[in-house]
């Protein structure tokens, strides 16, 4: 048994790379956050359409992506995609993996906020002879966002916590650069714990980030210019 | 290759995780009962323990706890196997999301409950045990339901620590043969299968629990 | 004079910053019938919670039939109760609440009968005699196996007093029991507590807002406001000669007379 001591020195050596691989982490769930909102936009409005074989199908779509793996979703794309010809990066895969996951989750959020906004928004749009573009974009989106924020930050949240699986496709992100110090030095105490720590002092960051969006921003929606 | 060999293989993976699922839920129920039960009853040092515990698994990430309890732990003289660690990491995270069902379905019985035990002189346990917990499972069995379904999904991550689950087998064909789509396709498929089992079985159970409580069931 | 079954002795209560009691004193003898009313807010239902420790106090003594329901003797001083003793205590006392607050996962009779098999440690058999003698006083004989919420608010609280009863409490409290009903299912549960006050010897503490009911069977009539008592006496001469202004208002107010 090795007697194993928590050792600053080793601690300082290696903060420096595991902060630098931080930024490729923050990247991925920064690109991934805006890819997913943008596809569960599209799954949301999709399920919201006239028609009913486009709304099981993406129903039955975000079902299947949400029940079966992230892990699986990433190998998928790095394995299968090649075959079709489409090369991506490992960033660029596991964009595309978090953004599509996720996508499927907030689509429901997503869903449930536009559905909370008063009936009367839609008749009045109506009424008013709005096109079904301009009544989303200008009257109902608006509104429906602020109450959307806390979930959809708890998701990204969420998100921002599985990026270590892309060090599954050999990114450097933290995890996979911790592992590979922990590999070189035979420790891997200080490296894991940092990791640990850094994902714990982010979320957390970001918990309150999110918090203080909420708190800011217009109960009374706002109008796009 | 041909398709049956490529599922059978697979067939193997999902057994392994399945065994993986089946060890780690009945920890991740009890750790989500005991620590629940303490943050909401239990004197000021243990409601932090609970909290801290919470607090530590849900603001880390599932791979890192796994890392953490495969390859820190060895050092520390506690040598365990994948297995093993597979279990234990994967159980404690689900658990300490279960903590916060269970914490909060308790507190959904309506506060009557409670008052009307009290006044027929229930101690605290009989209070807890046969007027307060009957109610607060059937709030529990969705959101247990969806925790179930994120420990079959946690499940392929002990793929990394060399574990031969469904997805480590089908990254290994994949390395092998040049059958990917067709690979991966079953395997997605395979999982939304125990998902969808799951699923079914949470209903099932949510429906039955719910006799008499104006949920389903009866009325 | 025989010593009264209720007492509140210079009894302060307060939530938060609001003062609920300062210095409450009040008292109700064996077997009396007092309703309780007033505006909402006076403090009325407090009055019972406390009775049926739902909630504490901050100053005062209470006595239940001679003995202190918040505090015991301790080595010859009064120390705050332990669940002991409020355990011990809440056996003289029964509540009927405002929302009935059935169990819903348990059948009628098991509402019923869980306590006393439970807390009483009666035989099941035992139980469900008195269960069964219990639903046929409250005439829902046919429903013991329901759920209560296959029942209507009437039907849930007879269930509600015959879940109270079968604990035989000395001091039974009723807590607004109509409030939450239809005003056509009023009756069924008045009716319940009319022939209980009639054939059996009870305490019977009732807060409530209906006025002709009080009136009809009540021992004595409490009319409260902020956290006092402003005027009591039979129901004759509140309902009919109130002394005080506060409670000419309520009541012409209440019955527009």
């Amino acid at each position: 048994m090795i007697e194993l001591n928590w050792d600053w020195t080793f601690v300082w050596q290696v903060l420096p790379m595991i902060l630098s691989a931080a930024k490729v982490t923050l990247l991925a769930t920064f690109l991934g956050s805006l890819l997913a909102i943008c596809v569960g936009l599209i799954f949301a409005l999709l399920r919201r359409g006239s028609s009913k074989t486009v709304r099981v199908t993406v129903y039955w779509l975000m079902e299947f992506i949400r029940s079966t793996p992230l892990l699986v979703q990433i190998f998928f794309l790095y394995y299968v995609m090649p075959e079709f010809g489409l090369s991506m990066s490992p960033l660029m895969t596991g964009v595309i993996a978090l953004g599509v996951h996720y996508g499927a989750y907030l689509s429901e959020v997503f869903r449930s906020g536009i559905e909370g906004v008063d009936k009367g928004q839609w008749e009045a749009s109506r009424a008013l002879n709005l096109t079904s573009f301009d009544t989303y974009k200008d009257i109902i989106l608006p509104q429906a966002i602020r109450p959307m924020i806390p979930a959809t930050g708890n998701y990204i949240i969420a998100m921002f916590k599985e990026t270590p699986q892309l060090s599954a496709i050999t990114l450097l992100e933290m995890l996979q650069v911790a592992k590979i110090i922990g590999s070189e030095n035979f420790r891997y105490l200080e490296p894991f714990t940092l990791v640990g720590i850094l994902y714990l002092v982010f979320s957390v960051l970001a918990a309150y980030g999110i918090h203080q969006i909420e708190k800011r921003f217009p109960k009374e929606g706002f109008s796009l210019k | 290759m041909e398709f049956g060999e490529i599922v059978s293989v697979l067939l193997q993976g999902a057994i392994v995780t399945i065994k993986i699922v089946a060890m780690a839920l009945p920890l991740a129920a009890f750790m989500a009962f005991t620590f629940g039960l303490v943050r909401l009853y239990a004197p000021a040092p243990f409601k932090q323990l609970s909290i801290l515990y919470i607090e530590f698994f849900r603001g880390t990430s599932a791979l890192i706890q796994l890392y953490w309890i495969y390859f820190v732990l060895p050092f520390f003289g506690l040598s365990i196997d994948a297995m093993t660690a597979g279990v234990i990491a994967l159980g404690l995270n689900i658990g300490a999301y279960g903590t916060e069902v269970v914490r909060g379905a308790i507190q959904a019985v309506p506060k009557g409950q409670y008052e009307a035990s009290v006044a027929l002189n229930f101690t605290s346990s009989q209070r807890l045990l046969r007027i307060i917990l009957p109610q607060a499972l059937v709030n529990m069995i969705p959101p247990f339901g969806n925790l179930a379904i994120e420990l079959v999904k946690a499940t392929s991550l002990v793929s990394l620590i060399t574990i031969a689950d469904l997805t480590f087998k089908a990254k290994s064909l994949a390395d092998m043969t040049l059958q990917v789509g067709e690979i991966f396709v079953v395997v997605l498929v395979l999982y939304f299968a125990m998902a969808q089992c799951l699923s079914l079985f949470f209903r099932y159970l949510e429906k039955r629990l719910s006799r008499g409580l104006g949920r389903g069931g009866m009325n | 004079m025989s010593q009264p079954i209720i007492e509140f002795k210079n009894v302060q209560k307060r939530f938060g910053d609001t003062t609920i009691f300062d210095d409450f004193s009040f008292k109700v003898e064996e077997n009396e019938i007092v309703s309780i009313i007033g505006p909402s807010g006076s403090g009325k239902s407090t009055l019972l919670r406390i009775l049926m420790t739902l909630e504490g106090i901050d100053g005062g003594y209470i006595n239940v039939a001679g003995e202190s329901l918040w505090h015991m003797l301790w080595n010859d001083r009064y120390v705050p109760a332990s669940n002991k003793h409020l355990h011990k205590m809440r056996e003289q006392l029964g509540m009927v609440f405002q929302h009935f607050n059935l169990f819903p996962h348990m059948t009628v009779k098991r509402n019923i009968t869980e306590a006393p098999m439970r807390v009483k440690g009666l035989s099941r058999q035992d139980a469900e005699e008195s269960a069964e003698a219990l639903l046929e006083l409250v005439g829902l004989a046919d429903k013991a196996e329901s759920y209560p919420n296959d029942l209507s608010g009437g039907q849930k609280q007879r269930v509600g007093i015959a879940r109270a009863l079968a604990m035989r409490p000395a001091i039974l409290l009723l807590d607004e029991i109509t409030s939450a009903l239809d005003p056509e299912l009023v009756d069924e549960v008045l009716d319940v507590i009319r022939n209980l006050a009639k054939e059996q010897s009870f305490t019977m503490l009732l807060v409530t807002h209906e006025m002709y009911f009080a009136r009809e069977i009540s021992d004595r009539v409490c009319f409260f406001d902020k956290g006092k008592i402003v005027e009591e006496g039979v129901p004759e001469d509140i309902f009919s000669a109130p002394r005080e202004e506060r409670t000419q208002a309520f009541l012409n107010a209440y019955l527009g007379q």
